[in-house]
């Protein structure tokens, strides 16, 4: 048997039982890995359940810095007896598998290219734990300090990151550094160089950070100023509220112990973009974070939104659906729904964050451009994104940026033009028209804000000639946005290649790898990042500049090409399809294959790309 | 359409503490039918806000859909309207609320748009204790759709229609004061000597307060078989109590023998007198009011005026601890935490 062997390249999955506390170990792993300068990505693939179903948690440790999942496990940590078989059918040849040998394993687990760690994680924790609540728990540390010695993890970047985490509470850190060291020990003294997996301090990480999706965006929305949140729990999600309210209550007290803030549980997704939207159409700053059930209720509200010209921040974490779906796994699948949600012609802007950054920055500057364009701004975030923690950049912050509020008429304003003013007439010629907020002034500005057809005065009106007067001033405006929203970004590695890729979200890890990899196989492709709708010029002369252009996405339908079709204008044949829709994120593995085998079936290529592309 | 009122007015129109004449509270000209209820409903506001002297631009008026979502159209015309979704008023008020906690809102809804569609969001608005006045402007019916039943109908009530409604009615008022509304009560359209004072006490409680006005709907919903009718209503309304409501402003002029007023001092200072009589209903007791809607149901009859009082809840601002000055006023320097605190949040994440 020829045994796996890598230094800072691997994956390792732990399978655990939900709610038995293996969070905070595999936390502890990963972290440790990233503090010695390895880029590593954590994935919880967890059961829509509290306490007792499969939990899996997989950490793929790259030293070159691919942060996509790569598929395949060459390390298991097998704690959970209820999928102990398939996770040891699923693990690959000269792989490892590591487990709790209290019990023997059953004879039928007899393959003959795997290296078993066995470890009696119960009974040393029963021999030398005496709490028996803390025994459970520690069972978990246990295993991590095995793993130290295994792979070579700095035994004090552990304990550093324990005294770290209790530093509130050192009494606690005290039996957690024992059960490493039991960990440690037992690995040390039975299992000698059975492992040649390992991890080596690197310098690839350096200003980085570790940060889950969520809390960035709860913390962008505390720089972009908002203060006042809607929202109803749903998962993928319910931690961007949670974040901003934890935040919140530290900074943004007042002297008097009071917030500047008011964070509303609403009755249902319906309610808490109303919350929202009602806050926005006062004048203060209002956003609401949800999951695909929760668009598909605030249909009707963003519609009013639109028409009415509400600006209003709508965070979709999307989960896989349709229905309720799975909704502990990610999925891009909610772009259809997003971009035209609500009847009649409606269009919405969306943002594609791909890390954690992004999600600052983006969530922070949404504030602004829906202030500007006057209309809800939908920020495209997903499950992997949201809940996983990644490595990325710190989000930085300019001390000098003002908020843009937008086209507001102050009293001084309208006071100057004796209320002679229109809510809906565009007397700038981009579409986008003043706005006043209640109780401005004492005589004029005021307005009755409407879902039914209106005109340049916000009247209700039911000539045909206003009504379309102001569909085509939407339609302006929609032109303008795009000036306003985030640029693709564009890497053009050859200009002669005929091949391009598209791609956008958490899609990009993989996306990245995966251009490498085809470099390798001589097959040069260029890039362009989706960041926003509506798309930029840019990424139609993308498109035209190549004769194949793969859109690779989240989801079964192809829906952002086939947005990109409706809303650019582009042959269709000249795009390609790459998809993953399983509920895992993509991996570099699956993208490489279908290129591939696209490629293969159009060759010779420029004849069958040519054929397709003909304008 | 809108139309707008002409503007002439007699030059010598009285004028209230803030100098505005009654004109300065109308709005539109209404395009509901002649002899609508609702337009009594609006003018009863009109009348009210100007008694009360409120700055017209200090109003936000919200509403949802149908005939009664429009009239904020016709009062007010210098506050600013938001007509929202069918049964949604009460997500955008709240959000308006919290944006800026020192307007008044002024909520009108329909019996369809609050009953029905809104159910859910009357429930919780009234939970959270919004500081609003909710006005239901509750006719029985669909007016807009021409006449079918709402889900406050009085089961076996007829409508124009003929057919007795086979489904049990909602009482708005006995579940707002189950939800726990701190100020219920219930008028009639044709009642402007009620009303008035009514709309002016609900505007001076601190938090949500519920009226819900019965509004003869005068095209689908006004035979005598109709328990929405002008000749139903005005035979079998009773009323808790009589009762004055003196604002903050006003001296107190009048003194009321003890035992038979109960003065209840009101967030803001203004008082309300009830007038008691021997079978007159305790309206501070909870259990007291339902007990009193219940059994007058019963006796099918309307039981109005205030149903209900207590000033002692807290707003949803005091329950959330949100800042005294209005969060939709704060600056970057309020809500940002600039660049060194992020360094230091995001150094968390190392």
């Amino acid at each position: 048997m020829t045994k796996l062997e890598a230094t800072n390249d691997f994956v390792i999955r732990f399978a655990n039982v939900n709610g038995s506390g293996s969070a905070s170990a595999n936390n502890l792993f990963a972290k440790a890995i990233f503090r010695m300068g390895i880029p590593v990505s954590p994935k919880n693939i967890f059961p829509s359940n509290i306490q007792g179903l499969p939990t899996w948690y997989e950490v793929r440790v790259s030293g070159d810095g691919y942060l996509g999942r790569r598929g395949g496990y060459d390390f298991i940590v097998a704690v959970n007896g209820q999928t102990m078989r398939k996770d040891y059918d699923d693990l690959l040849p000269g792989g490892y598998f590591l487990y709790d040998s209290t019990r023997p394993l059953p004879e039928n687990y007899d393959r003959k290219d795997v290296t078993l760690i066995d470890i009696p994680l119960t009974e040393i924790c029963n021999r030398e734990i005496s709490n028996p609540k803390l025994r459970l728990l520690l069972k978990n540390i246990v295993y991590v300090g095995a793993l130290a010695y295994l792979l070579d993890i700095e035994f004090s970047v552990l304990t550093d990151s324990l005294k770290k985490q209790f530093a509130k509470k050192p009494k606690l850190a005290e039996p957690n550094i024992h059960a490493l060291e039991l960990g440690f020990n037992y690995a040390r003294e039975n299992h000698t160089e059975s492992c040649c997996l390992k991890v080596k301090r690197s310098k690839k990480l350096s200003d980085h950070i570790i940060m889950d999706g969520n809390s960035a965006t709860g913390l962008g929305a505390i720089y972009g100023g908002a203060t006042v949140a809607g929202w109803y729990p749903i998962t993928p999600s319910t931690s961007v509220v949670e974040a901003f309210s934890k935040f919140a209550n530290k900074y943004r007290q007042d002297d008097k112990g009071r917030v500047k803030a008011a964070v509303i549980q609403a009755e249902d997704e319906l309610a808490a973009l109303g919350i929202a939207m009602g806050a926005c159409w006062n004048g203060a700053r209002g956003f609401t974070a949800t999951s695909g059930p929760g668009i598909s209720l605030m249909n009707e509200f963003l519609g009013l939104a639109y028409f009415a010209e509400i600006p209003v921040v709508l965070i979709d974490v999307q989960r896989t659906g349709p229905s309720t779906g799975m909704p502990t796994r990610t999925q891009q699948s909610d772009l259809f729904i997003s971009a035209y949600a609500s009847h009649g012609d409606t269009k919405h802007i969306l943002l594609f964050p791909h890390d954690p950054e992004e999600c600052f920055t983006m969530t922070a500057n949404s504030f602004d451009l829906a202030d500007q364009l006057q209309t809800p701004i939908i920020i495209m975030s997903d499950l992997d994104l949201g809940m996983n923690d990644h490595v990325c950049s710190p989000p930085q912050w300019d001390d000098n940026l003002q908020y843009n509020r937008g086209k507001v008429l102050n009293e001084k304003q309208l006071e100057e033009i004796k209320g002679n003013w229109g809510r809906y007439h565009d007397i700038d010629g981009d579409g986008i028209c003043y706005r006043t907020i209640p109780g401005t002034h004492p005589e004029y500005g005021s307005y009755f804000t409407r879902g039914s057809s209106h005109d340049q005065k916000a009247a209700y009106t039911e000539d045909s000639d206003k009504y379309v007067e102001s569909m085509v001033r939407l339609e302006k405006k929609w032109l303008t946005a795009k000036k306003y929203v985030p640029a693709p970004v564009v890497q053009i590695h050859d200009k002669k290649s005929p091949w391009g890729i598209i791609f956008f979200g958490t899609s990009t890890y993989s996306a990245h790898e995966a251009m490498d990899r085809l470099t390798e196989k001589n097959i040069r492709v260029n890039s362009l990042r989706l960041r926003a709708l509506p798309f930029h010029d840019e990424v139609g002369e993308f498109i035209d500049k190549h004769e194949t252009v793969f859109v690779i996405e989240q989801n079964r339908d192809g829906q952002m090409r086939k947005i990109l079709i409706n809303e650019g204008d582009f042959d269709p044949h000249k795009l390609i399809s790459v998809l993953n829709y399983d509920g895992l994120p993509i991996t570099a593995g699956q993208i490489c294959k279908q290129i591939e085998e696209a490629l293969e079936a159009m060759s010779p290529p420029a004849k069958k790309a040519v054929q397709g592309g003909t304008k | 359409m809108t139309y707008r009122r002409p503007t002439f007015r007699h030059p010598n129109l009285p004028k209230n503490d803030l100098g505005y004449t009654k004109r300065d509270y109308e709005g539109g000209i209404s395009t509901l039918c002649a002899g609508c209820g609702h337009d009594s409903i609006s003018n009863a506001i009109i009348q009210a806000c100007y008694e009360m002297a409120l700055e017209p631009h200090k109003v936000a008026k919200m509403s949802g859909i149908g005939c009664s979502s429009k009239t904020p159209a016709y009062f007010l015309g210098k506050s600013h309207g938001f007509n929202s979704v069918h049964g949604r008023m009460p997500s955008i008020a709240t959000g308006a609320n919290l944006a800026n906690r020192d307007l008044t809102y002024i909520g009108v809804s329909g019996d369809g748009d609050t009953a029905s569609i809104g159910m859910g969001q009357f429930a919780h608005v009234i939970r959270r204790n919004i500081d609003m006045t909710y006005i239901v402007m509750n006719n029985g019916c669909y007016g807009l759709t021409k006449g079918q039943d709402s889900a406050t109908a009085d089961r076996g009530s007829k409508s124009k229609k003929g057919a007795p409604n086979p489904f049990e009615s909602i009482d708005l008022c006995e579940l707002a004061i189950q939800l726990g509304a701190g100020f219920v009560a219930r008028s009639f359209s044709g009642d402007k000597q009620q009303l008035v004072p009514l709309l002016k006490a609900a505007l001076a409680h601190k938090g949500f307060s519920l009226i819900d006005v019965i509004s003869p709907c005068v095209t689908f919903n006004n035979p005598d078989t109709s328990t929405k009718s002008y000749q139903y209503v005005r035979d079998h309304s009773e009323a808790t109590a009589t009762f004055d409501f003196i604002p903050l402003r006003m001296e107190i002029t009048t003194t009321y023998d003890k035992g038979t007023t109960t003065p209840i001092t009101m967030h803001d200072g203004s008082i309300i007198n009830l007038y008691k009589s021997d079978d007159s209903v305790d309206v501070t007791s909870r259990r007291a009011a339902i007990d009193a809607l219940e059994e007058h149901r019963e006796q099918n009859q309307i039981l109005t005026g205030i149903l209900y009082i207590s000033e002692e809840m807290r707003d949803t601002h005091e329950i959330l601890q949100t800042c005294d000055t209005p969060l939709n006023t704060l600056t970057e320097e309020d809500l940002c935490p600039g660049s060194t605190t992020l360094a230091a949040i995001v150094d968390q994440y190392r």
